[in-house]
């Protein structure tokens, strides 16, 4: 279904430059054309003050309340609303789905729902420096800090942002004004020798340090630990990222917002890992400060048989030992060619079924993704206006083609959506042998429309939360990894789990309850699970959330699922961490937490 | 012993129930024919429609567990993989069903003819059926019927095809394949069969499991892409087989466990266990039972005989109650019991060993289905009277046996009328009536009829059993009860044969009391345990109490471990009653709660007699060889002896069923051994430890706490 592929065109010609403009943000020119790059910036001495916001390069300022909302996700100018005519909208100009009006939300949502755009939710407007604790300061630490002219503030507005993460218990506490333990002061290093200074100080004074990257945990990770006295300081590393030519292709979800820092930290994922691959396949060299030194390697071999790979006490560390200061990463050139696609399987079986035979193959596009058919409708009421009559009748065509003439129950059939990249003829060849592969197992090709779109929806998908909570609606995602033979099971029974879970602790309407397959790997996948449910009703909405989001991960785990892929531990998920690792795997971990940290100075107290 | 009210207890005498509608009704006022020929176009599970017998079986020999075994078989046997892909697949057409709606339409005919001229009614609680209909559509169905007859698993489909439900498809013993015609007639409506035993047979082990698992799932057809439900409900007996004695039996384990495995192993989201009782007010099989309980062997299946019960085609056999009882979520039994992540390691079409807590689950589970099916079996007037007259029976063959063996001929003569009146029984009965509602039983007692009219009704459709002589009663002992087809020509009768002649009567009466021995059985071990107790101190009581408990877990159906809260529950309901005063350290019979504990200990007394025959038949008689199989003949043997010596009181002691769980109690409690003897399952007899249990039971003995413990 080439329609329109000529806008499609400079559209993906659009984005493509947007996501490169983010990238370079995390990136810096190599200065000898070496094929790694160092990705933090050299300390030049102490540069003159900037204005952050104005620096080309850093995509975040360190006033982050400047352009991003205190209370939900992402910039403060793009956000989905209903408007006075009942219909929705995005808003801003950020992105493909800015200014557009969304015809099919409304209708969806309060039919999903049992919601009603009469019956708002608002949140508090603004934030009261009254409701943020006073700073408990550490002077010493302080009057110190102060003298190595690091800048940094005890703002309340500038601790309020860095003592969250966007777990749904943290944004809807936000929402309505209640601020727990917030770091107290924060302190942004511009380099390596700063986070240095900064470390040695810390030790010598007994402050806890909390390291920040982007913000986008969701795994409580950046909750201040509630029995935590010493002083914190928020190490916000925002300022330590350069701009560069080149792309890793590591594309997180979050990539807009979350930094490399993070990225190593937490072991992520892209969703391009199937190209690039994963963070810890990508970095080449990491250097990071602790508080008994620097660690690092000697040397950028491609492999080492060295021991254990040092490199994996840090990925994943979750700032528990350090600061990741520096990262040399494997860059790529720019796909020379970019293409979407998707294709329409009778029901989630098949499309399971054709994923894991392209796994098998391997000849999986830079990204495959498979919805089921709760996202299919979703993604269905996420269309923006179609501008002609004609566009509207092709759709009204497609419908009838699949659901009547192939005999497609739209109650059961799922899309998958493609991203190829690479080199035009590969692209084009590769895309021939999904394609074949998809229609051995009765998938239709749908277009590149909707292949595309449904990328697109991955970046706005976290602004229509906000939107829920709105309206008494409250939504959240977590994921998993788990073996082929293991998804269509899991992913069964996590959703049945979950609207029998809400059933149970008293919501008062259907859940939504919808899972998508984001990663194939040669022994198995990577999916996601979104819930979401009206809370009228509900004394407290976020405890109840809370048990059914337990639940749902205790059926994770006891059908062969990870505790996580890539979201990490944080505090939210420490509990299983033993049954995870073992008693021994988790006491290996605590040693290296002692040996390097003794005095427990990166004291966020996620993953042990 | 542990504190109580630790759980919260219902009083039974609450328990809701629903409504019974009778079926039967609708077939005598309208077109069998229409009815058999009538849309039929059932609820789905998930909306999905079930894949054909064929896909069925291509599945199973398809599917990775069955292909693994075959890969396993071949590689260690060296038999070529062809071959024994052959052997599963000829396991498979053995035991596959090819459910068809044309002959499950043929059924629906047939047997609305039979069961109207069998049964005065049918009745089923149409709530029960609602429920059932509601949970086919969530999760796969297994259905639990109790088995009492060769009717049951025709009942199941017939109701269920008469309320437009998914039809079952029911596991069936191999010994139906017997009969040629109805054996393939029955496979067409659905049956499927197992072979009773397949000892290690790896490969039909699998096979069997595989086939029955994925009837419970939903699977896609690749390359169509169409998904399909499996074959769900499965229907299976988890008793194993027909009870001859109308007490339920000890649950099979084996098929609850491969049920459960697709939910433990995350294949399904939950998997809802349905028991169902059926209670039949005349059970057909009656006096066969009897007799083969008394061990006459019973006529192996065949289609010939099964004409030639045609003439039991024109007798009255009541009403039969059906009861689908709540439905039991596998998912919230094993909540908080079994890990499910414990089989995240292996791929899960590799066998595994079921592991400890998967067995305790499974077992805890199958008795509490099987308490279920209990509680909700519907209980006759008649089981009360029949309760009544064996013990009325058995106090009368007391007194003339201390009168004298040599008079018991000729009490009439001396002026004792023999059975009860007509009043004294009505009155006794609706004092029973009041006693065994308040325990629970789920009696139906007709309202808007007087009592003396519930009585002379109930002994009018038994007549067979029990004789009414001058306004007296009494069972039917003294009449010629011999098959009366088979036209045996009156001639001399031995004692030994006049004494079965009465056992049949006996037995057959019993089993109408065992019917209500599960809504009196945990107060009236209660009752013995405080008889036999050495004082009235409770954690005395509680130790004999734990004792008989202990030794007849093979009789009842009590779960394993579950002592302390049967202590409680006894002593609760016995309280209610006022027939007992438990207090902190003492329990007391009370003064007017003398007459409910004689009843009750009466009940158990045939049981506590019978133990001891055995204990002391092996003490005095057991040779050194005597192996399992011999033991049911040889212990007959010596009980008819006892018994025509005069020194034993009840003639239901030959029930070869009391026999045999006896000796399993006694193999379970280490008393007996088997042994590789000279023959494989001789028995090696503990003397001391048999003699000592033999004094316990009879009350020479007191249980001590170290008795206990030992056990």
């Amino acid at each position: 279904m080439a329609t329109n592929s000529g806008n499609g065109g400079s559209d993906r010609q659009r984005v493509a430059q947007q996501r490169l403009r983010i990238i370079a943000g995390h990136l810096r020119r190599p200065e000898d054309g070496n094929s790694a790059i160092l990705a933090a910036e050299e300390c030049k001495g102490h540069v003159s003050e900037k204005t952050d916001a104005s620096s080309e390069g850093k995509t975040v300022p360190r006033r982050r309340q400047e352009i991003m909302k205190w209370n939900g996700w992402g910039y403060s100018d793009s956000k989905f609303l209903f408007n006075k005519n009942g219909q929705a909208e995005f808003t801003g100009k950020r992105y493909r789905l800015s200014g557009m009006i969304i015809p099919a939300l409304k209708d969806w949502f309060e039919g999903t729902f049992g919601a009603n755009v009469h019956h708002k939710s608002p949140a508090t407007p603004i934030v009261t420096s009254s409701a943020v604790q006073p700073p408990n300061l550490n002077e010493a630490f302080v009057e110190a800090l102060k003298s190595t002219g690091i800048p940094f503030s005890i703002d309340a507005e500038d601790r309020l942002f860095r003592g969250h993460g966007h777990c749904l218990n943290e944004i809807f506490a936000l929402r309505e004004g209640k601020v727990g333990r917030v770091p107290d002061l924060v302190v942004w290093p511009n380099c390596h020798d700063d986070v240095l200074k900064i470390v040695e100080l810390a030790c010598k004074h007994n402050v806890c340090l909390i390291p920040y990257g982007g913000g986008t945990s969701v795994s409580s990770a950046l909750e201040c630990p509630p029995e935590e006295t010493r002083s914190i300081v928020s190490l916000d590393t925002s300022q330590m990222l350069n701009e560069s030519g080149y792309c890793t292709g590591h594309e997180p979800d979050s990539m807009e917002f979350s930094s490399l820092g993070g990225w190593v930290s937490t072991r992520a994922s892209g969703m391009k890992k199937n190209v690039y691959g994963n963070i810890e396949d990508l970095v080449i060299h990491i250097k990071m400060v602790t508080p008994k030194g620097v660690i690092e390697k000697s040397c950028q071999g491609p492999r080492l048989s060295t021991g254990p790979d040092v490199h994996h006490f840090i990925l994943g560390s979750e700032g528990t030992l350090g600061v990741v200061t520096e990262v040399t990463m494997k860059i790529r050139p720019l796909p020379e060619y970019q293409k979407y696609g998707s294709v329409v399987f009778p029901n989630f079986e098949m499309g399971v079924a054709c994923l894991r035979e392209v796994a098998r193959q391997r000849c999986a596009p830079a990204s495959i993704r498979l919805m089921d058919n709760t996202q299919f409708k979703f993604g269905h009421a996420l269309k923006p206006q179609v501008s002609s009559l004609f566009t509207s009748f092709l759709d009204g065509l497609k419908t009838f083609y699949i659901t009547k003439f192939k005999g497609f129950d739209p109650n059961r059939l799922c899309v998958a959506t493609l991203l190829f990249e690479g080199g035009r003829e590969k692209v084009l060849q590769h895309e021939k042998q999904v394609y074949d592969i998809a229609a051995k197992f009765g998938g239709l090709a749908a277009g590149e429309d909707n292949g595309q779109r449904g990328y697109m929806l991955t970046f706005v998908i976290a602004y229509l939360r906000d939107l829920g909570m709105d309206y008494y609606v409250i939504a959240e995602s977590f994921e998993t990894s788990v073996p082929w033979d293991r998804v269509l099971d899991i992913c069964r029974n996590v959703k049945a789990r979950i609207v029998y879970e809400c059933k149970d602790k008293g919501v008062q309407f259907a859940p939504l309850s919808s899972c998508r397959v984001t990663q194939t790997y040669d022994s198995g996948a990577c999916v996601y699970f979104y819930f979401a449910f009206n809370y009228r009703g509900l004394s407290d909405p976020v405890h109840t959330f809370e048990q059914v989001e337990h639940a749902a991960r205790e059926e994770i785990l006891a059908n062969g699922g990870s505790l996580s892929h890539h979201h990490g531990v944080g505090k939210l998920r420490k509990k299983w961490m033993r049954d995870t690792v073992s008693t021994v795997g988790l006491g290996m971990l605590k040693s290296v937490k002692d040996y390097v940290d003794p005095d427990n100075i990166f004291g966020n107290r996620n993953l042990l | 012993m542990a504190s109580g009210g630790v759980y919260s207890r219902i009083d039974p005498m609450l328990k809701k129930r629903d409504d019974f509608e009778d079926m039967l009704e609708e077939r005598r006022n309208s077109s069998d024919v229409k009815y058999a020929l009538r849309c039929y176009s059932p609820v789905l599970y998930k909306g999905l429609s079930p894949c054909t017998p064929g896909e069925l079986k291509a599945s199973v020999l398809q599917s990775h567990q069955v292909l693994y075994i075959i890969g396993q078989v071949s590689r260690e046997t060296g038999r070529a993989s062809d071959e024994v892909v052959e052997e599963a697949s000829a396991i498979l057409e053995e035991m596959a069903h090819s459910q068809q709606l044309g002959t499950v339409r043929f059924f629906a005919f047939v047997l609305s003819k039979v069961f109207k001229s069998l049964f005065r009614s049918i009745r089923v609680n149409e709530e029960g059926l609602q429920r059932l209909q509601q949970t086919i559509q969530d999760h796969p169905v297994v259905l639990l019927p109790s088995h009492r007859s060769y009717m049951d698993f025709l009942l199941m489909s017939y109701i269920l095809y008469t309320y437009d439900l998914t039809l079952p498809v029911i596991a069936a013993g191999m010994d139906f394949m017997g009969m040629k015609v109805v054996g393939e007639m029955l496979r067409m409506s659905g049956a499927f069969f197992i072979r009773r035993s397949f000892g290690g047979d790896r490969l039909y082990w699998a096979v069997f499991s595989e086939y029955v698992k994925t009837m419970l799932r939903v699977r896609t057809i690749l390359f169509t892409g169409f998904l399909q439900n499996g074959f769900a409900p499965v229907e299976f007996f988890l008793e194993g087989t027909r009870s001859r004695t109308a007490k339920s039996l000890t649950p099979k384990l084996g098929l609850l466990n491969i049920v459960m495995d697709p939910y433990l192993k995350g294949e399904v989201f939950d998997i809802s266990l349905m028991p169902v009782s059926i209670s039949y007010e005349r059970i057909l099989e009656e006096s066969l039972y009897a007799r083969e309980l008394l061990g006459v062997p019973k006529p192996k299946e065949s289609t010939s005989g099964l004409f030639k019960a045609r003439k039991i085609l024109s007798e009255d056999y009541g009403s039969i109650h059906v009861y689908f009882g709540e439905p039991v979520s596998v998912r919230s039994l094993a909540e908080g019991r079994v890990d499910r992540s414990q089989f995240n390691l292996l791929p899960r079409h590799i066998p595994q060993r079921p592991g400890e807590e998967v067995v305790s689950l499974v077992n805890d589970s199958a008795y509490r289905l099987v308490r279920a099916q209990e509680e909700n079996m519907v209980l006759q007037p008649w089981v009360l009277l029949a309760s009544l007259l064996l013990q009325n029976h058995h106090s009368q063959q007391q007194k003339n046996h201390t009168e004298g063996a040599t008079h018991h001929h000729s009490t009439q003569e001396q002026g004792l009328n023999p059975g009860i009146t007509l009043e004294e029984l009505t009155a006794q009965t609706t004092w029973l009536r009041d006693l065994s509602r308040e325990y629970g039983a789920f009696l139906h007692w007709p309202e808007h009829t007087s009592p003396s009219d519930v009585v002379s009704s109930s002994l009018s459709l038994h007549r067979g059993l029990v004789s009414v002589c001058e306004g007296r009663v009494q069972l039917a002992t003294e009449q010629a009860v011999g098959d009366p087809s088979s036209g045996a020509p009156p001639g001399p009768v031995s004692p030994e044969e006049k004494l079965l002649n009465r056992a049949v009567v006996v037995l057959s009466c019993a089993s109408y009391r065992n019917q209500v021995l599960h809504v009196f059985l945990r107060p009236a071990l209660l009752a013995c345990a405080v008889h036999a107790a050495s004082s009235t101190n409770k954690q005395d009581v509680f130790n004999s109490f734990s004792f008989l408990r202990n030794m007849f877990s093979n009789e009842f159906i009590l779960c394993p471990g579950a002592t302390v809260q049967d202590f409680e529950e006894a002593c609760y309901l016995l309280v209610k009653t006022g027939a007992l005063q438990v207090s902190q350290h003492e329990v007391l019979v009370t003064e007017s709660g003398q007459r409910t504990v004689a009843f009750l200990t009466n009940m158990l007394d045939p049981f506590l007699q019978g133990y001891q025959v055995v204990c002391r038949f092996l003490c005095e008689e057991a040779s050194e060889s005597l192996t399992e199989k011999q033991f049911i003949p040889a212990v007959r043997k010596f009980i008819i002896k006892q018994l025509l010596a005069g020194r034993l009181r009840y003639t239901e002691l030959l029930s070869s069923d009391l026999q045999k769980n006896a000796l399993a109690a006694l193999l379970r409690l280490g008393a007996v051994r088997k042994i590789k003897g000279v023959q494989p399952g001789t028995l090696q007899v503990d003397n001391l430890m048999v003699n000592s249990l033999e004094d316990t039971l009879g009350g020479k003995l007191h249980t001590q706490k170290a008795a206990v413990a030992r056990l």
